[in-house]
């Protein structure tokens, strides 16, 4: 069974429909026990990461997704979800993640590169492989996914599988071990996206 | 780097897609779900649609409408119409739709905007503007284009982002129909004064004005067409693949 964690942060239709188009049978779950269980997960979010990371620890969901990825099972963080995974932000102040991939996610603004570039990245970048990532099986460099971000992972970092430029590299698809993440929105991503998640759910 | 988007917008009224009559070639060309898939396959980067119900009754069946193409199609949807309060926003958020498109609800009440975006984010929020040249200046309408506000468009685009709208569909009522190609003068004179993405809507009649419309504002993201999608005059696949030729980023 695949776990998506429901912590109260961002509107999970298009992820749960995703799965459900897919055949993929899917427990959404704010449940400790229940999410414990799951073979695999996603974390999903939209919004702020100080936030988010607050409610995460709050309803104690952040000891479960390590849990899960310290035996072995694969995580999915998707767009903030992927972000939290990383060790901190610099988003408005600093903030700690959950530390599961090195590294730190930081403001577009603050890149002297995209001085006159519109931030957020919002629309369709095409990602650009750097090495195989079992998530990418099914996908061929150079396909388009949909972004909305204002914050990045440094796309030249060791643990980035696949990366778009937006005059800068931003990490779209990172990874470490078995815990991955997209910065796109791979439920948004027409059937890249799908073939992204159907991936994901077979590892 | 990103992709120009190419658009279709969906007019809905009573759960039946307006306009749709001469869309030749699959069996129920009004339903929504249909068409949506259709633009889906033809690879289009986002669907817009546009509750123009009155009704009651028409907004329900709009809901379950939205509800069943987002179950199905996973690209960025937005809606608009009848936006006026952050109850409509949570609406139709709640039938799947990813940004929430305001117009003459932002103009009644002034601090929609700012309202939205608080809550769901900038990206979430577009500011659609219908605007027409009234005595050498751009003014915007309201209510479908029917109401001369008075007020300057080029300040409102400017309020607008301020308060938080992510994006701007920037429709001309004076070549929308037309199909004479889209309002470079008013176009640019928005881009000039906003950071966010602008939607170009209005007056594409061929292919040639979305090369025309790229290559002359880089600054425009998306160009935003229903009738010549919809009669198939102009196929979306067609139009990314001549785009694609003539060296425009996009997503085929």
């Amino acid at each position: 069974m695949l776990g998506v964690v429901d912590y109260g942060v961002g509107n999970l239709f298009s992820l749960s429909a995703s799965l459900r188009y897919l055949g993929v049978p899917t427990e959404i779950s704010a449940d400790k026990d229940v999410l414990a269980k799951c073979d695999r997960l996603i974390l999903p979010g939209v919004g702020a990461f100080g936030d988010a990371a607050k409610k995460l620890r709050d309803a104690g969901l952040d000891e479960v997704v390590k849990q899960v990825a310290l035996s072995d099972r694969p995580i999915l963080g998707v767009c903030l979800g992927m972000q939290l995974l990383f060790e901190k932000s610099y988003e408005y102040g600093e903030h700690a993640g959950l530390a599961l991939l090195p590294g730190v996610v930081s403001p577009l603004a603050d890149r002297k590169e995209l001085v006159g570039k519109k931030i957020p990245q919002m629309g369709w970048n095409s990602l650009v492989k750097k090495r195989d990532c079992p998530i990418l099986s099914e996908v061929d460099d150079g396909e388009y996914f949909y972004y909305v971000h204002s914050f990045y992972a440094d796309g030249e970092s060791d643990c980035c599988d696949a990366y778009s430029d937006y005059g800068i590299k931003v990490a779209g698809v990172v990874r470490n071990k078995n815990v991955y993440g997209t910065q796109f929105h791979p439920e948004k991503s027409g059937d890249a996206g799908l073939r992204l998640l159907a991936a994901f759910t077979k590892i | 780097m990103l992709a120009k988007r190419i658009v279709p917008c969906l007019d809905v009224r009573d759960g039946r897609v307006v306009k749709g009559k001469n869309f030749v070639g699959i069996r129920d060309v009004e339903d929504p779900k249909t068409m949506a898939k259709f633009y889906n396959d033809e690879s289009a980067d986002e669907l817009v649609f546009y509750d123009i119900t009155a009704s009651a009754d028409g907004r329900k069946l709009f809901a379950d409408v939205l509800t069943s193409v987002a179950e199905e199609i996973f690209i960025p949807l937005t809606v608009g119409g009848g936006i006026n309060t952050l109850d409509d926003f949570d609406r139709v958020l709640k039938c799947g739709a990813d940004k929430v498109s305001v117009n003459s609800g932002a103009i009644k009440n002034p601090s929609l905007i700012a309202d939205a975006a608080k809550k769901y984010g900038d990206q979430c929020v577009v500011l659609s503007m219908d605007v027409k040249r009234v005595g050498g200046k751009y003014v915007v309408f309201a209510k479908g284009g029917r109401e001369d506000t008075g007020i300057d468009a080029i300040d409102w685009a400017k309020r607008g982002v301020d308060s938080g709208a992510g994006e701007i569909v920037l429709n001309s009522i004076d070549t929308d129909g037309v199909k004479g190609g889209f309002d470079l003068n008013m176009l640019s004179a928005i881009c000039d004064v906003v950071s966010v993405p602008v939607v170009a809507s209005g007056g594409a009649g061929k292919k040639e004005d979305f090369l025309t419309l790229f290559s002359t504002l880089p600054k425009v993201d998306a160009g935003l067409a229903a009738g010549i999608f919809h009669d198939r005059s102009l196929r979306i696949r067609d139009l990314k693949k001549y785009l694609k030729q003539n060296g425009v980023e996009i997503r085929l």
